[in-house]
């Protein structure tokens, strides 16, 4: 099939690209316009290390089709973090040694970043619901539900 | 029917490293003209930080501040040899190596230093913050980037060291069998609670909770970290985790990520530690490892906290649901 021309926004900025169909979003992501932090894990939507937002909310990007996000506001783990420092959610994980190897990473804060948006003070349990998705082979995922735990603490008392 | 509890436990006795021909790490140390060092190394991070930890390393013989360390790792094709990231071996091997080079950096930089503070070698210390002073007369003091600068430009010399830590070949007595593998040994308890469902099979994991020793520790959230994502990990191999499946024929193995059954944070028991320090006489500042073990010890505490709760004693991983409601239908028979 012949390449198309695709539009969306990409962290709030517009972006084209020309790419077959069928193309997933995050192969576009990673190798057409460089933004790395968007991890490829198993291509089957099975772990959650590609999930960036799509409208604001999580997706794998791995079983999106770059021609279905025409026209929509995609963000990556690049958008969410400040030019200086880092996002609530970043700093989060950082204190709290939320990651070993980082692969999940970017796919665990995209997640407890949309999470937070919809909810500011999820529950554990709740937190653990939206987290069914995503695989952490390295940390036993405690320190993970801490951290957003802790994001979510830290934005309900006002200390970031 | 019921849900049943239980409780057990297990202790485990884990080696540092291993011997299969002799076992070395080397490593490479120099400052650059702004005071830093760069650790050279082939060593590889798998995650479990060993960056971190050997910067830690370099950094405490050198005397300054753990971020004044680059560590440049994980390149076989530029970096001093390594045997690899396994057995539990890197902090003791490759943080040995570095120390080693450390020292001789340090030695290189202080012989500069006595120069420039006309005072003698054995007079100089370093306070941590990255200055070296004369003990008795500490007003006397240098910033060590202004020795390591002063040592290139003035001087024309490097600040730089080379270490290599090698547990050596231990051939077997043929006689006795006695061979002498490791360098050391960690040790761990593990307690696992855990709830069966006699009518499903099902087993839930409520607890892990573990007594670690595992000599000096270097960085103890990084411990911390090991020993909690291990438990999880054990847990998921005790319960869940295998390619081979003891379906009736291979068609129904996993074929892929998708369909290889893994535990997620729905299955988080409550995981808690404590660390116990007694250090080694051969790691670096008396480091043993404490990796791999981590995995170990909740599988036999969870198999036991099994046969606890419904009498049902298991030897074949993982413990799935079938293998319960089997050995329940058994026991009800042998009654």
């Amino acid at each position: 099939m012949a390449s198309v021309v695709v539009s969306f926004e990409l962290n709030g900025r517009p972006a084209e690209v020309l790419a077959r169909p069928m193309t997933t979003l995050q192969s576009v992501l990673r190798n057409q316009l460089g933004f790395t932090a968007t991890k490829e894990g198993c291509r089957q939507g099975g772990c959650g290390s590609c999930t960036v937002l799509v409208d604001g909310e999580p997706m794998p990007s791995c079983l999106l089709p770059i021609e279905d996000v025409a026209g929509r506001r995609v963000t990556t783990l690049e958008g969410i973090t400040p030019i200086d420092g880092l996002s609530p959610v970043q700093q989060a994980f950082l204190d709290g040694n939320g990651f070993q190897c980082g692969y999940c990473t970017p796919g665990m804060e995209m997640l407890a970043t949309a999470l937070l948006e919809r909810n500011p003070s999820p529950g554990r349990d709740e937190i653990v619901e939206a987290l069914g998705g995503n695989i952490c082979r390295c940390t036993g995922y405690q320190p993970i539900v801490d951290a957003i735990e802790a994001a979510a603490g830290a934005a309900s008392t006002g200390e970031r | 029917m019921a849900k049943l509890r239980g409780t057990g436990i297990s202790a485990v006795n884990y080696p540092t490293g291993m011997n299969l021909g002799g076992d070395p790490s080397q490593a490479l140390i120099h400052a650059t003209t702004s005071g830093s060092f760069v650790v050279s190394l082939s060593s590889a991070d798998l995650g479990q930080g060993l960056r971190t930890v050997v910067g830690q390393i370099a950094a405490e013989v050198l005397g300054v501040a753990a971020d004044e360390i680059v560590v440049d790792m994980a390149d076989t094709d530029t970096g001093p040899h390594c045997m690899g990231t396994f057995a539990s071996r890197a902090t003791h091997r490759v943080g040995n190596a570095v120390r080693i080079a450390a020292l001789e950096a340090r030695d290189a930089l202080m012989d500069v230093a006595a120069i420039e503070l006309d005072a003698p070698v054995d007079r100089l210390v370093t306070d941590g913050q990255g200055n070296v002073l004369v003990a008795s007369d500490p007003g006397r003091c240098m910033r060590v980037a202004e020795v390591a600068a002063n040592a290139q430009f003035t001087y024309g010399r490097t600040i730089s060291g080379r270490g290599s830590y090698m547990k050596p070949k231990s051939p077997v007595d043929p006689e006795t069998g006695a061979m002498d593998p490791d360098s050391t040994e960690a040790h761990a308890c593990t307690v696992a609670e855990v709830e069966v469902d006699t009518e499903t099979g099902q087993v839930r994991v409520l607890s892990i909770r573990s007594a670690y020793e595992v000599g000096r520790q270097v960085n103890p959230a990084l411990v911390r970290g090991q020993i909690v994502g291990g438990a999880f990990m054990g847990m998921s191999h005790a319960l869940y985790e295998t390619t081979e499946p003891y379906y009736p024929n291979d068609d129904h193995k996993p074929k892929d990520f998708s369909e290889y059954l893994m535990p997620g944070p729905a299955e988080l028991p409550e995981i808690d530690c404590v660390v116990l320090e007694e250090p080694s006489s051969n790691g670096p500042f008396g480091v043993k490892g404490v990796g791999e073990m981590t995995a170990n010890a909740p599988i036999p505490a969870i198999v036991n906290a099994i046969y606890h709760a419904c009498g049902v004693h298991i030897d074949d991983l993982p413990v799935t649901p079938e293998k319960i409601l089997r050995g329940l239908e058994a026991r009800a028979a042998a009654e």
